[in-house]
């Protein structure tokens, strides 16, 4: 196994072994802590693809992440209510179960991407980061104008989604459930990376022409991996609401979008455990950070100012030295 | 006469003022290797471009095999057989030798859309483009990546990814270019050979190679074909020698 795979190894045996760790200390507050950092590392995941693989700088998945946790709590608030979302043309009936929410979510999120990526894929450079960024504002203000789940306020879940066979509301299976789906999505992530479609994308964040020139068009390429990412971000969202038994618009705002592509960039942009090792060293430095000062932010900027001059890997990169292509 | 695999006519491009390509019609015929040769700024990678519609004409049309293919996106007229080089080298310089030539494997077979199977395990993809990559002599290069290659061997994985597409036609900008004696020999043999499987439209300014190849040249000057012939006809035009070949000989 190369050097990269054992760190990527490391890096989970750690993530598992926190929250195991945790939970025989009696220490339920970390198992919390590891469940935000595999669920914001999955929403990274879901962003690598776009930005890494296809050098796509989308400065809107808070979109996807905040839309998949409203597909959490706007379900659950039907199901706490037994009010059905419609009933025209056919009854929609809300849910607490996360194995109909998490469809829901990935396919909302999805076709949302679709959406977004169909308009703002045929600019690029900085007017893609900014159409991407006006798409997301645009739902996050219309989440706080509608009044009809919570407005500006958010959302309250009253009890954590369902899934078989599980106490979700215990930390540690619901950890458990989020490392699972980080792990599929990793899985699929490498999967996707090494095949043709990942060879296209990548290809075409390298030179666009050279793609061109041997037949493939590069805006569909790319639209296909927006979705992808668009979807795996989504889930996240899902998970993030569920975690926190509570949505609001603060999900959809530019702020995740950013903390987002903070914490790939720290793990290490097209690295496929970056946005792993990013959550977790995110989630460290705003909680230790935090403890020191209310302007956490500021030597936080620094070291992100240091990492993309002088690491531009992150701290897989930092570990493991270049990527190796193939 | 057999249909010309590639066909442009009246084909105009203005940049403001300048026009760069006016009123170009030529054509290329199956097995032959035609060259464009004309001075610096004559307007030769400005008609390829317009061929591969990177460049969009002002006016005329372009046909390959016959059929219009004069409003096609780049990508379309690729997977149609159109294969071409560029003047300056332009490949993905992150990927290695071998996986810019499976990437031209996989786009003209239209496989860009396979999520599942690793494409540099994938033998249907890695043998074709092992053997594009022995016939431009980079067999032992194809582990290195494109941007640690030397000009002249990123020059010819150019080719190579050309020869990977199976294409109707080429489009060679200045392949030879900074090449070096033994690699533009080489080049020379293989686009020799190279002629029976598919017409070469070869732009290029090393004359000892254009007449050792050319079926027919056609010279270009200020945006316009001023003649079109055999080697022997287009060294003896007076037009040619005054605006291009120089009259030293
Ligand atoms: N995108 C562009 N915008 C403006 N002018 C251009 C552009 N591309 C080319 N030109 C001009 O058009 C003319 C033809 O350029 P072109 O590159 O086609 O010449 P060429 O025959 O390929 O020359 P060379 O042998 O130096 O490669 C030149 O005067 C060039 O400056
Ligand atoms: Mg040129």
């Amino acid at each position: 196994m190369s050097r990269e795979g054992w760190i990527n190894l490391a890096v989970l045996a750690l993530l598992a072994g926190v929250p195991l760790a945790a939970h025989a200390a009696g220490e339920p507050f970390l198992v919390t802590l590891a469940t935000k950092v595999a669920i914001l590392g999955l929403a990274g995941v879901g962003l690598n693809l776009a930005l890494g693989l296809g050098g796509l700088v989308s400065f809107g998945h808070a979109a996807f992440f905040g839309l998949g946790g409203y597909a959490t709590g706007v379900l659950a608030s039907h199901a706490l209510n037994y009010e059905p979302l419609m009933t025209e043309p056919f009854a929609l009936e809300g849910t607490t179960q996360m194995l109909i929410i998490w469809p829901v979510a990935i396919v909302l999120s999805g076709l949302a991407a679709l959406a977004i990526g169909a308009l703002s894929l045929r600019t690029s450079g900085i007017f893609f980061i900014m159409i991407t960024l006006a798409f997301a504002q645009m739902i996050y203000y219309f989440a706080i104008s509608w009044p009809a789940y919570g407005g500006e306020d958010g959302l309250s879940i009253y009890v954590r989604s369902e899934f078989p066979g599980l106490d979700t509301l215990s930390p540690l299976p619901f950890f458990g459930l989020v490392f699972a789906l980080l792990l599929l999505a990793l899985g699929l992530s490498h999967i996707l990376s090494r095949s043709r479609f990942g060879l296209a994308l990548q290809a075409a964040r390298q030179n666009e022409a050279r793609v061109r020139a041997v037949g493939i068009g590069p805006y569909r390429v790319r639209l296909v991996a927006f979705v992808i990412s668009g979807m795996i971000t989504g889930l996240a969202g899902a998970l993030f609401a569920d975690l926190n038994r509570f949505v609001s618009p603060a999900m959809l705002d530019w702020h995740t979008s950013g903390q987002l592509i903070v914490l790939v960039i720290l793990g290490g942009v097209g690295r496929l455990f970056g946005p792993v090792a990013g959550a977790g060293l995110y989630i460290l430095l705003e909680h230790n950070l935090g403890h020191f000062t209310e302007f956490w932010q500021l030597p936080f900027g620094l070291l992100l100012l240091a990492v993309v001059l002088f690491a531009p890997g992150g701290l897989i990169g930092v570990l493991a030295g270049r990527k190796r292509h193939g | 006469m057999a249909e010309p695999a590639l066909a442009v006519s009246g084909l105009r491009k203005a940049f403001g003022a300048l026009v760069a390509t006016d009123g170009v019609t030529l054509d290329l015929r199956p097995g032959e290797i035609h060259a464009l040769i004309g001075p610096n700024g004559a307007g030769k990678s400005t008609l390829i471009k317009q061929m591969t519609g990177e460049l969009k004409q002002d006016a005329g049309e372009i046909r390959l095999r016959g059929a219009e293919i004069t409003f096609l996106s780049p990508e379309a007229r690729s997977r149609r057989g159109l294969a071409r080089s560029f003047q300056v080298s332009s490949l993905a310089s992150e990927f290695t030798a071998l996986q810019n030539v499976v990437l031209a494997v996989a786009g003209a077979r239209g496989e860009a859309f396979g999520f599942l199977r690793p494409a540099l395990k994938d033998r249907a993809l890695v043998e074709p483009a092992r053997a594009a990559l022995a016939r431009v002599g980079l067999d032992g290069r194809a582990g290195i990546r494109a941007a640690d290659l030397s000009h002249g061997e990123r020059r010819s994985l150019e080719v190579a990814c050309a020869l990977a597409l199976q294409p109707v036609a080429f489009l060679l900008d200045e392949p030879m270019a900074g090449m070096g004696h033994e690699g533009s020999l080489r080049l020379t043999g293989l686009l020799d050979g190279l002629r029976a499987e598919a017409p070469i439209l070869l732009v290029e300014h090393d004359m000892d190679a254009v007449f050792a190849l050319a079926d027919r040249i056609s010279v270009l000057v200020y945006g316009k074909v001023i003649a079109t012939g055999s080697a022997d006809e287009i060294r003896r035009d007076p037009e040619v020698r005054a605006a291009y070949l120089g009259d030293e000989e």
